[in-house]
């Protein structure tokens, strides 16, 4: 059993998919897609000890011995992202039923979860696996149900905002193959252990070139790396609720994995960053991606696509941690991975709670709200600073390491810079602590109880987890560490 | 005492939270909830004076919290200068709830228990600034002190309170974040630990540009020292309730500032290295200049709260003078003036509120001839200018005796003509005040003026709460310049007098 | 040169007339036709790459030395099933929001939906319950 562990990680909510069809009443279904999931979450956490106790874990699948079957494929990195994702999900998932039931009609709740797990299926494939078609796979099957996920959203825009990002997103997964099948001309491997020692012999080909744009480009699409962002802000606000939550702390990171892997693994860090111009490229569309999200977030008068944009930005810092290419700076990369993902899930399922008393998010509804649902405005506030990179909160942790990792690098305009940027954060964060606590309530609006508390426990076991893992980094710190040393080791 | 040592220096931050606690859970009772908060208050300036007498006998106190990450602890211990900040915060926060009781009441304020809740949360902060072991521990707490302190400058609630809280936020997280954090995380790199340790813990040979773009980060970086040009948070802030103002801009957030400042300066730089270092110069004409403008600015102040503001603002430029000055004096006197300016500023403050509840004036130019109607308060005001400015009887004396001393010996002739020019610009923008207020005919032009004052003679004066406040600040501006010897004593012990080299 | 790698450059025009349709249209059916052709060139290219010259089919037989590689066709087997998946949630998509904003031109789409945003602040509380 323990040493089939890597695919069950990825069968486990698979069958449980179709199952849920079987269940048919949602309370049920809901029942047991929590159950899938908190399964998942228990098998990433074995997995986790596993790698960091004994190594490197390769399963091959059916069998079919490596280069020529398909092979998963757990490291550090890998079991660090699969924890991050089964951990959000099945924390969203204690609120969902609560959530969708005024979000979603009845008829569709079934769907939903189905979309649901299909959906983080495909995450945790694409994270396990080793073998680069199969990530592709493995996207589309994730993807696919993003899109239908998105349309479940009340609101018309869900519908083009669906429509637009399919478009943007099968242009980046089409990308994507087009790289792999490039690789595999080249190679004639597509597993990345393998493509990974057979690219350097070929590196100066311009096919192996071309290969390689057309990967990280696809990959930035999906990622939402500015400027090719802009189908993120609309999927993110009219999405129903739970869904935002869940892409907003997942999705973008499984694409940030995907980048790590390409440029780290598979065509190894001298060719990305010392061949090919990657390293300025990467840090210029950062610190852009920085200020322009960030400033456009301030504008905004939807709550979500406040932090929508947020979320934008934080790719931003994220990707000038890649761009650093050292072992430090990959390591606030990783950290930030995690702790964006839990500021995020945080602050996005407490508006969650907000929609479900208010049915609306616009950020005039906000007034007053600090003392009709003081439990949920709290933990936005300090989801909020959270995301400032206040001391005691993760967001600070990541911001140190990244600070130190510019400073060791010896950027200091950029180091500079980022520091300018979370003031932005601090002006966006402040207009909904503003309008929370000091706005009288708008005159005419229905006083609001609070959340319900299959809304307040996730909200705050997120929360609390934010100021946890701000105050006792070792287990974050030394993952993520070990994680981004392992991908120095592997690569020439 | 019951308690280890150990244990007290950890309830010094405990307390405040407790009270908190016992604050909200008290919310529908005002008495209760105001006796809780003296309660806490009087057992916290007890187990201050505890630590206080241990530090004399010359135990040290250490306590670990946590590691956050390698090198970087959340951990407290007991030093002179500390001990300073942290006796007169929490003897200042006593007699501040005292004040604030009749202050709040009077004025019918809504909210007092969010307002008393966030007080006791800035007090805990500042314990925490005033024990920590380490920059990172002060960062910590300096920006909880900021946070704390943000719903009591917008209290009012009103679009004004609003814009000065956005201003005051604004300034003070963005300083601290972008130049502050900054300097902590170089330091951090440079040298490897955080530690505060005598004589500074950068080696000898570290080059001196980075070192010196270093002071700057951080004394920009610290905005709570307000020195131009961050300054503006600190009028900006003055749309506070007035026991606010006090404590928190006369004492807690301007002091943790440059208590701050001193502190990176002798405990991170250490003085040898700061006498050399390339910006310390520029600096100093830059606190210079900061004093000067001030106060010329405070002179055009008819607001009597925003002319104390810049007064203060001014103030806070000697203090950092003194820390970059380098020298034992100067170090001595800074950590002096922090006391002293202290309790002259919390006084006028104490005074501005009372005449605020009691005669409901706030400009300069309606204060004539209120001496008559206020006695008691206008003394006291006459007493705390004296202090500020600096002349005998009062505390004042000393520690801008201590603060000239400091420019003779690094021989900085301009900064002592600076110092001195200031001093008679704070007789200029303070004196007329009650002067004006007792003898309202002195300038014979207004006549009108001495109608009001005689018109209006019967004494009525802020509530009871608020003058015993008012009596015991201006009281201790008194005792402290007839017996300063136990500041003086701390203010010496901060520096290891032998290591000291003198100026360059 | 050109001539032999001229299933490449039929692999390229497809590309670009697909990427070029996505792009230039308004009409969602017509950018969703595009996305397909822009998905078909990728699939020719696997099914060019796979071929061997002189290779023949790859059946396991005494006579035949050379196989083409039948690799790459797995691979797109699984492409093409996800294409198909894809322009279905497409057009049902499509059909939605026809039926949502009553017209399918990205234009007119765009159109009403900054009404709602200019709109009086009541009118959009109501419309926005994301």
């Amino acid at each position: 059993m323990i040493s089939h562990l890597p695919v069950l990680q990825v069968i486990v909510p698979l069958m449980a998919a179709p199952l849920c069809l079987l269940l048919r009443r949602a309370q049920l279904v809901w029942l047991f897609a929590l159950l899938a999931s908190s399964l998942a979450f228990l098998i990433s956490i074995l997995l986790l000890q596993q790698v960091m106790t004994s190594g490197v874990i390769s399963y091959e699948l059916g069998g079919w011995e490596a280069p020529w079957g398909i092979e998963y494929r757990i490291d550090k990195l890998n079991a660090f992202l699969l924890l991050i994702i089964t951990a959000i999900s099945t924390v969203v998932l204690i609120a969902a039923q609560t959530s969708i039931e005024k979000e979603i009609p009845k008829e569709k709740h079934t769907l939903f979860y189905i979309l649901y797990l299909l959906s983080l299926t495909g995450m945790l494939g694409i994270v396990s696996t080793g073998d680069a078609f199969n990530v592709f796979v493995f996207l589309e099957i994730s993807s696919l149900s993003a899109y239908a996920l998105i349309a479940l959203g009340n609101d018309r825009r869900a519908l083009w905002a669906s429509y637009q990002y399919l478009i943007m997103g099968t242009i980046g997964a089409t990308f994507i193959l087009i790289g792999i099948g490039l690789m595999y001309q080249m190679t004639g491997t597509l597993n990345m252990e393998d493509l990974s020692q057979r690219l350097p012999q070929v590196a100066q080909t311009r096919t192996v070139f071309t290969a390689f744009v057309f990967v990280i480009v696809g990959v930035c699409l999906k990622l939402a790396l500015f400027p090719l962002h802009l189908w993120l802000p609309n999927a993110y606000a009219y999405a129903p609720s739970i869904v935002t939550v869940f892409f907003a702390a997942t999705a973008t990171k499984v694409a940030i994995y995907l980048l790590i892997r390409f440029t780290f693994t598979v065509f190894g860090l001298s060719f990305s960053f010392t061949t090919l111009p990657l390293q300025g490229l990467f840090l210029t569309l950062g610190l852009a991606g920085i200020f322009v999200a960030s400033s456009a977030a301030i504008y905004q008068k939807n709550v979500k696509h406040i932090f929508a944009y947020s979320s934008i930005a934080q790719v931003g810092y994220i990707i000038v941690g890649i761009s650093t290419s050292t072992v430090m700076g990959l390591t606030a990369t990783l950290l930030h991975l995690f702790n964006h993902a839990l500021m995020k899930s945080a602050i996005f399922l407490a508006l969650g709670a907000v929609v479900y008393r208010l049915g609306t998010i616009q950020l005039s509804s906000f007034h007053g709200l600090g003392r009709q649902m003081p439990l949920t405005m709290a933990a936005v506030t300090i989801g909020g600073l959270s995301l400032i990179g206040v001391p005691l909160t993760v967001g600070f942790v990541s911001k140190w390491y990244l600070l130190i990792a510019l400073i060791e690098k010896g950027w200091w305009l950029v180091a500079i810079l980022i520091l300018l940027g979370s003031l932005l954060a601090v002006v966006y964060v402040w207009r909904i602590v503003e309008a929370a606590y000091f706005k009288e309530p708008l005159a005419g609006s229905m006083p609001v109880k609070e959340a319900p508390m299959l809304f307040l426990i996730p909200i705050w076991t997120l929360i609390i987890a934010n100021i946890y893992f701000g105050l006792d980094t070792r287990l974050s710190v030394q993952v993520a560490q070990s994680a981004a040393q392992g991908l120095f080791g592997v690569s020439p | 005492m019951i308690f280890s040592l150990e244990v007290m220096l950890q309830l010094t931050i405990a307390i405040p939270l407790l009270a908190i606690l016992g604050i909200i859970f008290a919310r529908k009772n005002p008495n209760i909830r105001e006796g809780i908060t003296i309660t806490a208050s009087i057992v916290l300036l007890y187990i201050v004076i505890n630590l206080y007498q241990s530090l004399l006998s010359g135990k040290t106190v250490n306590v670990f919290w946590w590691e956050i990450m390698p090198n970087l602890s959340i951990s407290f211990s007991i030093e002179p200068l500390g001990m300073i900040f942290a006796l007169i915060a929490s003897f200042l926060w006593l007699i501040t709830t005292i004040y604030a009781i009749g202050y709040m009441r009077s004025h019918q304020e809504e909210n007092q228990t969010r307002f008393y809740s966030f007080f006791a949360l800035a007090i805990c902060a500042v314990m925490g600034i005033a024990f920590s072991d380490n920059l990172f521990t002060l960062f910590v707490f300096y920006e909880v002190l900021t946070l704390s302190t943000y719903p009591l400058v917008t209290h009012a609630g009103t679009d004004k309170a609003k814009q000065g809280g956005r201003v005051y936020l604004g300034i003070l997280l963005s300083t601290s974040i972008a130049f502050f954090l900054l300097a902590i995380a170089s330091t951090w790199f440079i040298t490897g630990t955080l530690d505060f340790k005598q004589g500074g813990i950068f080696s000898a040979n570290i080059d001196k540009t980075i070192a010196g773009a270093l002071l700057v980060l951080f004394i920009f970086g610290i905005g709570k020292a307000a020195i131009m040009p961050f300054h503006r948070w600190l009028p900006a802030a003055m749309v506070a309730p007035t026991p606010v103002s006090a404590l928190l801009h006369a004492v807690a957030v301007v002091k943790a500032g440059v208590f701050t400042i001193l502190k990176v300066c002798v405990f991170i730089f250490g003085l040898d290295l700061l006498a050399i270092l390339p910006t310390t110069q520029f600096l100093l004409y830059l606190a210079g200049a900061s004093v000067l403008l001030a106060s010329l600015v405070a002179m055009r102040q008819d607001n009597l709260k925003a002319r104390l503001a810049y007064s203060t603002i001014s103030q806070l430029g000697y203090i950092t003078i003194g820390a970059l000055l380098a020298t034992s004096s100067g170090v001595i006197g800074s950590s002096m003036h922090i006391a002293t300016h202290a309790f002259g500023k919390i006084t006028l403050f104490f005074c501005a509120g009372a005449i605020l509840v009691a005669a409901h004036k706030s400009n300069i130019s309606e204060m004539r001839g209120l001496g008559r109607q206020m006695p008691f308060t206008m003394m006291a005001f006459f007493i705390a200018s004296l202090c500020i400015i600096g002349l005998p009887p009062t505390a004042g004396t000393w520690s801008k005796w201590f603060l000239l001393m400091g420019t003779l010996e690094a021989e900085q002739w301009t900064l002592m003509m600076v110092l001195i020019l200031s001093s008679l610009l704070n007789i200029a923008y303070l004196l007329p005040i009650p002067f004006l207020a007792f003898f309202p005919n002195i300038s014979a032009k207004n006549n009108q003026g001495a109608e009001n004052a005689t018109t209006n003679i019967q004494i009525k004066e802020a509530p009871l709460a608020s003058l015993i406040a008012i009596g015991i600040a201006a009281l201790a501006c008194l005792i402290l310049f007839i017996y300063p010897n136990p500041l003086y004593e701390l203010a010496t012990a901060i520096l290891d007098t032998e290591r000291v080299t003198y100026g360059k | 040169m050109i001539i032999g790698l001229f299933n490449d450059w039929v692999v390229v025009v497809l590309m670009m007339i697909g990427l070029y349709i996505v792009i230039a249209h308004g009409n969602l059916i017509k950018k969703l036709v595009g996305l397909s052709i822009f998905q078909t060139s990728v699939y020719i290219f696997y099914i060019s790459m796979a071929k061997v010259e002189g290779g023949s089919a790859p059946i396991l037989a005494e006579s035949i030395k050379q196989f083409s590689n039948p690799l790459p066709h797995v691979l797109i087997l699984t492409a093409i099933v996800v294409g198909i998946a894809t322009t279905a949630l497409g057009l049902a998509l499509v059909v939605r929001i026809k039926e949502a904003y009553g017209s399918v031109e990205e234009e007119d789409i765009q159109h009403l939906d900054n009404q709602t945003q200019t709109e009086s602040p009541k009118k959009v509380l109501e419309g926005d319950q994301a």
